[in-house]
């Protein structure tokens, strides 16, 4: 097996052993991205001379017997809405020219601290704002389960990098799904953080009450490794918690009896993809056997959340895409005043559903309007969020379909009303009420094979009780260990 | 017509931090162009805010100084629009929710005291320094981020005068507190005015028209002066007046409507996501409490009725508190503070202007200065050899009983010696003497004048004048 196929425990335990080098396992994921990028289109760039070098640095370190970096030699990437200092930073936008990052993001600095090689920028919607990568200002990712579908988004290029094993993890941001929907639609697992937990300093804002960094690994174990590398309060972001960072991995001991799993009835209105319904109730099952009690929750207010997520979404990405604007850094179309180099600069720098959002948050913030949309949407989810805080009274996590149905082809979107809805309303309450959800494979459809998830949504910094549920169901279930066609 | 003026101001005050608002930068004056700048206040993609904490207490300070309700929640909000000179395109303030509001400042004015109320107090971020040249325009970031409070008077002023007094007895409270140096010309405050005119007596307001671009409180005036006659000559000419910014321009003394090249000011204000609310806890005000100082006004009626000072002596103790320190720690133990206070306001004062020295470079002892006066009060000296030796005091640090005695001039009130020194001079000078004699007063000063040479300056000059008077009247 080639190293860039493991876990990053699996290769952080042959490293430790001496069995293999950094510099190989780089080597090979350098290997794999030769072979398949041109036609996955996963990264946007990467510098190998820099990789190798830190995968060297890494073998001088396990040569000196630096048993305690817990990621030391592992070749982790990074989706291109995170600063890494020296490298672009394009977001898959036109409108950041060539900016390269005078600084790095916290999670960068932590990931580096545990021995990580960093590197690599992956394709993403534009700005985050998408669920397929088509969004990008540099053409869409694929597939690696079927080369004409999209891979989901925003952080699309992440999940194809994992999947095709082109890396042995990677970094990616979610707003309103967009670490666990692409995961889902990929095949590996995908967490998103409670709000707070991981530090946004050095992620390019979207909306920032609802964004967080979180990881796409290949197995659960991985993604408890990762986020207990990048978590903790950082004093450069004044949104982060003083929540002491357990060892998220030593809770996955299989143990999940008498753990209470909710369903809720507002989720389960039909749409589904009868495939993704049969998986997702299969895996809710298996939950069951493994000893979870399954427990019916309503969360009253679920008709809400879309809309509101639109609103307060748009609105803070409108402010936060403001500084995009070519006078201190990015592309710049000239103007005979501000206004005109303005109004030219975004006007070829942004995309068409860039300028979409950005146009609909400058309105619900508009004179006039604001207190019917932006103020009402902040108050709808605060009762959103009672909702979730209501049934975690009673239940230890919540399980849903993480998509209402697979891959769809590029170029293809649902033209069903319903099918739109149920791909938001999954994932976008998570980033609403700020609590935490994972993603994790639960098999796939057939003709042709593609991914389907299970998603389960914890309470406030309850990573911990999800990761387990997630890894005991993983165990028992074995879909991680499926790969895309060879073909690829 | 009869017209009142309704004025209002809102002064912007740069905190007197060591950083800047959300980032580390140093918060310094006169840097070169873009050298205090990092990524945050760049407004670079990825940065987020953190709040200065010394800011968050001067401006809790500034409000408990105007006598200001601190809410018990304040938030910051993003105020939207676009400027080559604003970084992130949206200014990090305070918009419904500010830090400190309904207070009050007491000032001097037209020989009474003057109440204007205070609106609020908030805390925002400055923004750059936009320069412009030839066929380009250029951004320096050093002032970008840097922390701005910004005070709102209600419309209680009446005139440019008032304005004036108002806005430098602000200044001293913020210079007393530590919170501003307020030096208008390092840019450190600046000041909008609303201004608008009624008839007297009225009740509605009329339209309210704002003024920018004052670089001095005196251009503040001088606008105001030309704007107040202004408007009510509009109103005389059956004219109207609209709701607009004008713009002050200091050289040709008149205000100018300011073309709308701003867009529209929709703000779209919200709360920002990326900070906590500034809810402060009680032992948090109370640290800031702990810095609330003695307001100028209040220290001036203080001296001046504690040590019987006339108001001029206690404004200048108030403008020099250094000063005021050495003064105060002394009058305590004399029973003429007044007298205490010529000395070190005419004498001290001076002497230390003249050789670019301060207190803490004084050669002489505090308790020298008390001796000095003992010495005039015994009369053991004249006043005017009192000069003499403060003069010796300060250049040497000698006491000055040891300056009087090496040196000779202790007071001679010998009347004995004092009408010998009288009969010389009116013996070298018979023509004025007799002048005197046939009138004309003036001479006796030229004798007593004589007199005094006679004596190396050390005749009692009050005996002198009174023995003159006696030997000459015979």
């Amino acid at each position: 097996m080639m190293l860039n196929q493991l876990t990053t425990w699996q290769l952080a335990a042959k490293l430790a052993r001496r069995e293999a080098s950094a510099r190989q396992a780089m080597l090979d994921c350098l290997d794999q991205i030769q072979r398949v990028d041109g036609r996955l289109h996963a990264f946007l760039s990467y510098d190998a001379a820099d990789a190798m070098a830190q995968a060297g640095q890494a073998d001088q370190a396990l040569a000196s017997g630096a048993a305690d970096k817990p990621l030391l030699g592992v070749p982790i990437a990074i989706k291109d809405v995170i600063a890494v200092r020296g490298q672009p930073l394009s977001c898959a936008s036109k409108i950041l020219g060539n900016f390269v990052s005078p600084f790095s993001a916290t999670v960068i600095e932590k990931l580096r601290e545990a021995g990580a090689v960093v590197f690599g920028r992956l394709n993403m919607d534009e700005f985050a704002m998408g669920s397929s990568t088509e969004n990008s200002a540099f053409g869409a990712t694929r597939n690696p389960w079927d080369l004409s579908r999209i891979p989901g988004g925003s952080s699309g290029g992440s999940a194809a990098a994992v999947a095709a094993d082109e890396c042995l993890a990677a970094l990616g941001s979610d707003t309103g799904g967009s670490i666990r929907q692409p995961a889902a639609l990929c095949g590996c697992v995908g967490l998103k953080p409670t709000y707070g937990r991981v530090s946004r300093y050095g992620l390019v804002a979207f909306a920032s009450s609802l964004d967080q960094i979180g990881p796409l690994t290949k197995d659960v174990r991985d993604a408890a490794l990762l986020l207990a590398a990048i978590s903790g309060q950082d004093p450069r972001d004044s949104t982060s918690v003083p929540q002491p960072v357990p060892d998220y991995a030593s809770g996955l001991n299989g143990d999940i009896k008498g753990l209470k799993i909710g369903l809720a009835r507002e989720y389960m209105i039909g749409g589904l993809d009868p495939q993704v319904s049969a998986a997702v109730q299969a895996a809710v099952k298996q939950l069951e056997k493994l000893g979870a009690h399954i427990v019916e929750i309503s969360l009253p207010h679920t008709q809400y959340a879309v809309a509101a997520y639109y609103i307060i979404a748009t609105a803070e990405a409108s402010a936060n895409l403001a500084r995009f604007d070519g006078i201190r850094y990015g592309a710049r179309v000239e103007g005979a005043d501000p206004i005109e180099l303005y109004s030219k600069t975004r006007g070829a720098g942004f995309g068409p559903e860039v300028k979409r959002r950005v146009i609909l948050g400058t309105y619900v913030l508009s004179s006039g309007y604001y207190d019917a949309y932006y103020l009402r949407a902040q108050k709808v989810r605060t009762l959103i969020r009672r909702d979730f805080l209501e049934a975690f009274a009673h239940v230890d996590a919540i399980a849903t379909p993480t998509t209402p149905t697979a891959a769809f082809r590029v170029g293809e979107k649902s033209g069903d009303p319903l099918q739109m809805y149920l791909s938001d309303i999954f994932t976008i309450s998570c980033n609403l009420t700020g609590i935490c959800g994972v993603s994790v494979p639960c098999g796939f459809t057939e003709n042709p094979k593609l991914p389907i998830g299970l998603q389960l949504l914890g309470k406030p910094f309850g990573e911990e009780t999800i990761l387990k549920l997630a890894h005991a169901y993983e165990q028992s279930a074995n879909w991680h260990k499926e790969k895309p066609p060879p073909s690829l | 017509m009869d017209y009142e003026a309704v004025i209002g101001l809102e002064t912007h005050v740069q905190l007197k931090t060591k950083s800047k608002m959300w980032c580390g930068c140093a918060n310094q004056f006169g840097a070169p162009p873009n050298s205090n700048v990092c990524p945050v206040c760049l407004g670079l993609p990825g940065v987020l805010p953190v709040a200065n904490e010394e800011a968050l207490q001067l401006t809790v300070l500034t409000g408990l100084l105007l006598h200001c309700e601190i809410p018990p929640f304040a938030k910051f909000d993003r105020k939207n629009y676009f400027y080559p000179d604003m970084p992130k395109n949206y200014q990090i303030t305070q918009y419904d929710k500010p830090s400190a509001r309904n207070g009050w400042l007491d000032f001097e004015f037209a020989g009474g005291l003057s109440r204007v109320r205070i609106t609020r107090a908030h805390l925002e971020e400055d923004v750059g320094k936009n320069l412009h040249f030839d066929r380009h325009s250029a951004v320096d970031f050093n002032r970008a981020g840097v922390p701005l409070l910004e005070i709102v008077s209600e419309p209680d002023l009446t005139s440019a005068a008032m304005a004036y007094d108002y806005l430098n007895a602000l200044k001293e409270i913020l210079i007393y507190g530590g919170v501003s140096d307020a030096d208008m010309e390092k840019g450190m405050v600046r000041c909008d005015v609303n201004v608008s005119v009624r008839p007297r007596g009225a009740t509605e307001l009329g339209r309210k028209i704002e003024i920018k671009n004052m670089n001095s409180f005196s251009g503040v005036r001088r606008a105001l002066e030309f704007e107040i006659p202004r408007q009510m000559d509009v109103l005389d000419k059956g004219g109207r007046l609209s709701q607009e910014t004008r713009r002050w321009d200091d050289a040709a003394g008149v205000t100018e409507t300011m073309r709308s090249k701003e867009m529209a000011h929709d703000y779209r204000y919200f709360p920002d996501p990326d900070l906590m609310p500034f809810a402060p806890s009680p032992p948090w005000l109370e640290l800031v409490a702990r810095r609330v100082v003695e307001l100028p006004l209040a220290k001036k009626q203080r001296l001046m009725r504690d040590f019987q000072l006339p108001p001029s002596d206690a404004q200048t103790f108030v403008s020099d508190p250094p000063l005021a320190d050495y003064f105060q720690s002394l009058a305590r133990q004399t029973n003429n503070p007044k007298a205490l206070a010529n000395w070190v306001i005419n004498n001290l004062r001076a002497r230390l202007a003249e050789t670019q020295t301060t207190l803490a470079d004084l050669k002489f002892q505090p308790a020298h200065l008390l001796e000095l006066m003992a010495l005039v009060e015994s009369k053991k000296i004249s006043s005017s050899i009192a000069q003499q030796v403060f003069a010796e005091m300060f250049a040497d640090g000698e006491s000055p009983g040891q300056i009087v005695d090496t040196k000779g001039l202790a007071q001679v009130s010998d009347t004995g010696a004092i009408e010998a020194f009288c009969d010389q001079a009116i013996a070298a000078n018979p023509g004025p003497a007799a002048d005197f004699k046939s009138g004309k007063l003036a001479a006796l000063n030229f004798l007593k004048g004589q007199v005094m040479k006679l004596s190396k300056g050390k005749a009692n000059p009050g005996l002198v004048g009174a023995i003159l008077e006696r030997k000459l009247k015979r």
